[in-house]
């Protein structure tokens, strides 16, 4: 028994050894650029990141079908992080070893956060699709595709003061998740400088979102004619349907997590009649861009995109605008193509599915309008 | 050279030899980036395991809530060490990290007093549905905490940051559901090496000394313990808030390795008191090496499977984790082991004898 245990030390001693010493540096092939993902695809959050991953992996797959960038083609690998900051930081490390020039990432922000102190140091190019958070751009090498959370918030509260459209406003969100708490702050902030009222604020966490009945009990009392949910759309379809069982039926706004709520199933998506939502991408809208990327997203994936997707999509679309301007060559470091990229950044004008003529700042905040949709007769359409 | 010390020996020389393996390998640049990165989280796994043996398999009780007590830890060290960042800038990190690691131990370990003296009148399943409920509470208490300090002095809300009414918005240090951001890296893998080793020197100490075998004597038998005198809610306590500041100091070493720190199920939720109990029972209740290499086995593997099989890593995990937990412990495997090692025993004594006919 005894040897036997040293045998098996022994073993394992050596095999971690050479697990240590197996993963040796490639660094890259001169021909290719090589994009390295980080987003949950498993887990809890693995919605996020599967749509983000299938956006990235078609936007690849048309570039190089149209012959790549300036001749070079594109080559993605995308690591699960588990919505975990510790294990994207091992996903990076993945994607690095992998022989990564720059980073697609993260899909979530807490992880984000992590990833850009990473790349910061090494630094190498980031590019977040949906990473809300402020911090998420605290370094110079990190953008942002998706808008900011504060400016999310700020946004909502003016379109909802300039437009009139109601004086009692309720706001229920989510205090456990960054995005919600995010945007509930900086509407609040928001508020301040508007005509109308905030009556109630309420919130729950990720550990009880199933039952909404007091929250909505309290806007009613409170005589919200509007309730703002800053929340994704699983929870409010649970808040529309619950709303619409106590009689309660008073405006309802909300943020780009609403995307996806006409997909929700077994929700009667006459409840979300006159929803209203700033979103920078609705599946089913008319515009040409946004129905190439649905069908295309449709046929190769058979499921609907969500703005992560499309957040996805644009990214490589934006990193490829910014290796034409800069004229960076695979055979540049990865430090090289960073400063490259990151000049060019601020340069580069795109159009994409999640709005048209973006623009970045040198601080990595991107600018975009945002889009007011409204739901009428089931379908996305502009206000 | 008695058979406990040989044991120890064994034990502390395996993270002595990791160490200078590893520390090879960075030297001549042989290391990937991933293994590399992979390290401090090894050490930090590694003390959780240790420390948590202590509980489970030398003091005999299930704790669920081993996680709670490394987040108070992790948020406790990485709050002073953000104010201490913020505040006397010019304070050498190596002195902010050991005052860190002290905080994190001793806030841990008073809070497995606190809880200890109620909880440990429990036993069995209700210590552990107990512990498990107590790693929620701290969670979530984390989850909605605010706190922020500027020049009018320490504000505090546990309803959103905007109560806090700080002048300053970049003053908030903890910022409920979004943590701890910008928490200075100050672990490295020579300062996590220092603590496992300190960890293993603590609890192996404790297992060989008068109070270890009184412990485990509580284990064993709890009314034949106390006929003969043993005062038995002080060693429970004992072990139990030992191995709370022990999981502390892996949460401060936690703390410190990322620059942000959210207290989400993944990592201070119950998933990870049950993966830190899942290294002690693979590795063997009470051995306190075994749970040591289980540790390190069970967080390399999931990253090292990302290269060969992505998509299945996960999956392939959990059948690796079954097979090893039948491999180590069902009973017909442990005897087909033991005619194994026997049968080669047998071979490798006929040739000596065989070497020595010649």
């Amino acid at each position: 028994m005894k040897r036997f245990k040293k045998i098996v030390s022994v073993a394992m001693a050596s095999v971690m050894v050479l697990a240590m010493a197996g993963c040796g540096n490639n660094k890259g092939g001169s021909d290719v650029f090589k994009i390295g993902g980080i987003g949950p695809t498993t887990g809890g959050a693995a919605i996020y990141g599967i749509n983000v991953m299938n956006g990235v992996q078609l936007a690849v797959d048309e570039i190089n079908a149209a012959g790549g960038v300036n001749g070079y083609k594109l080559e993605v690998n995308f690591q699960d992080d588990e919505h975990d900051a510790e294990k994207s930081v091992n996903a990076y490390n993945t994607v690095k070893d992998w022989g990564a020039q720059m980073i697609i990432g993260c899909v979530t922000s807490t992880p984000c956060i992590a990833v850009s102190e990473e790349t910061y140091k090494d630094n190498m190019m980031m590019l977040t699709p949906s990473g809300s958070a402020v911090k998420c751009t605290q370094y110079d090498n990190a953008f942002q595709v998706c808008f900011s959370d504060p400016n999310q918030g700020a946004a909502s509260a003016q379109y909802i003061g300039e437009n009139n459209l109601a004086q009692k406003i309720a706001v229920i969100y989510d205090s456990s998740d960054v995005y919600s708490s995010g945007i509930y702050e900086s509407f609040v902030k928001g508020a301040e400088s508007q005509s109308f009222e905030i009556v109630a604020a309420e919130a729950f966490t990720a550990d009880n979102k199933t039952d909404f009945s007091v929250q909505l009990q309290k806007a009613k009392d409170a005589g919200a004619d509007l309730v703002f949910l800053p929340i994704y759309y699983q929870e409010s379809a649970l808040i529309l349907t619950q709303a619409n069982s106590m009689g309660y039926a008073p405006k309802w706004f909300s943020c780009d997590g609403m995307d996806g709520i006409l997909g929700v199933e077994n929700f009667d998506t006459s409840l979300a009649e006159g929803v209203m939502l700033l979103t920078p991408f609705a599946a089913d809208s008319k515009d040409e861009a946004s129905q190439k990327f649905t069908n295309a997203y449709r046929t190769a994936y058979n499921d609907t995109p969500n703005q992560f997707a499309a957040d996805g999509y644009d990214a490589v679309y934006i990193l490829v605008e910014a290796i034409k301007q800069s004229g960076a060559t695979p055979s540049m470091s990865v430090s090289e193509i960073g400063d490259a990229l990151k000049g060019a950044m601020p340069q580069i004008t795109v159009d994409g599915v999640t709005g048209a003529g973006m623009t970045w700042l040198a601080t990595g905040e991107v600018n975009k309008a945002p889009m007011a949709v409204v739901i009428k007769n089931g379908e996305y359409s502009a206000m | 050279m008695s058979k406990t010390l040989r044991s120890n020996i064994i034990t502390i020389g395996l993270v002595f030899i990791a160490y200078v393996g590893a520390q090879i390998l960075i030297a001549t640049g042989n290391i990937s980036s991933l293994m590399k990165g992979l390290l401090v989280p090894l050490c930090v796994y590694a003390i959780l395991a240790v420390s948590l043996n202590l509980t489970v398999g030398i003091l005999g009780e299930l704790s669920l809530g081993h996680a709670g007590f490394m987040c108070i830890g992790a948020f406790s060290s990485a709050f002073f060490s953000k104010c201490m960042k913020m505040f006397v800038p010019g304070m050498p990190g190596g002195l902010r990290f050991l005052l860190a690691i002290l905080i994190g131990a001793a806030l841990a370990g008073l809070f497995g007093i606190l809880i200890g003296i109620p909880v440990l009148r429990l036993k069995g399943d209700y210590l552990a549905i107990v512990t498990l409920a107590f790693g929620e509470i701290i969670k979530n208490i984390i989850n909605i905490l605010y706190l922020g300090i500027d020049e009018n002095g320490l504000h505090f809300s546990m309803k959103s940051s905007l109560d806090l009414q700080m002048a300053d918005s970049d003053k908030i240090i903890i910022n409920g559901a979004m943590g701890i951001t910008g928490t200075p890296n100050d672990s490295n893998f020579t300062i996590g090496v220092i603590l496992l080793v300190l960890t293993l020197l603590i609890v192996l100490n404790l297992i060989h000394s008068r109070d270890g075998r009184a412990i485990m004597s509580i284990r064993d038998n709890t009314i034949a313990a106390e006929s003969v005198g043993i005062p038995v809610t002080k060693y429970k306590l004992m072990a139990f808030s030992i191995s709370a500041a022990l999981a502390g100091v892996a949460g401060v070493l936690y703390a410190h390795n990322l620059s942000t720190l959210t207290a989400l199920p993944k990592n201070f939720g119950y998933n990870m008191s049950i993966m830190i109990l899942v290294f002690v029972v693979l590795g063997g209740m009470g051995n306190i090496r075994g749970s040591m290499i289980a540790a390190v086995i069970l967080t390399l593997l999931p990253e090292l499977l990302r290269g060969v099989v992505s998509d299945y890593r996960m999956l392939i995990y959990a059948i690796i984790l079954i097979a090893m937990m039948l491999f180590n412990w069902a009973p017909k495997c442990v005897e087909w082991r033991k005619k194994f090692t026997a049968s080669i025993k047998a071979r490798f004594a006929k040739k000596s004898a065989a070497k020595e006919v010649e």
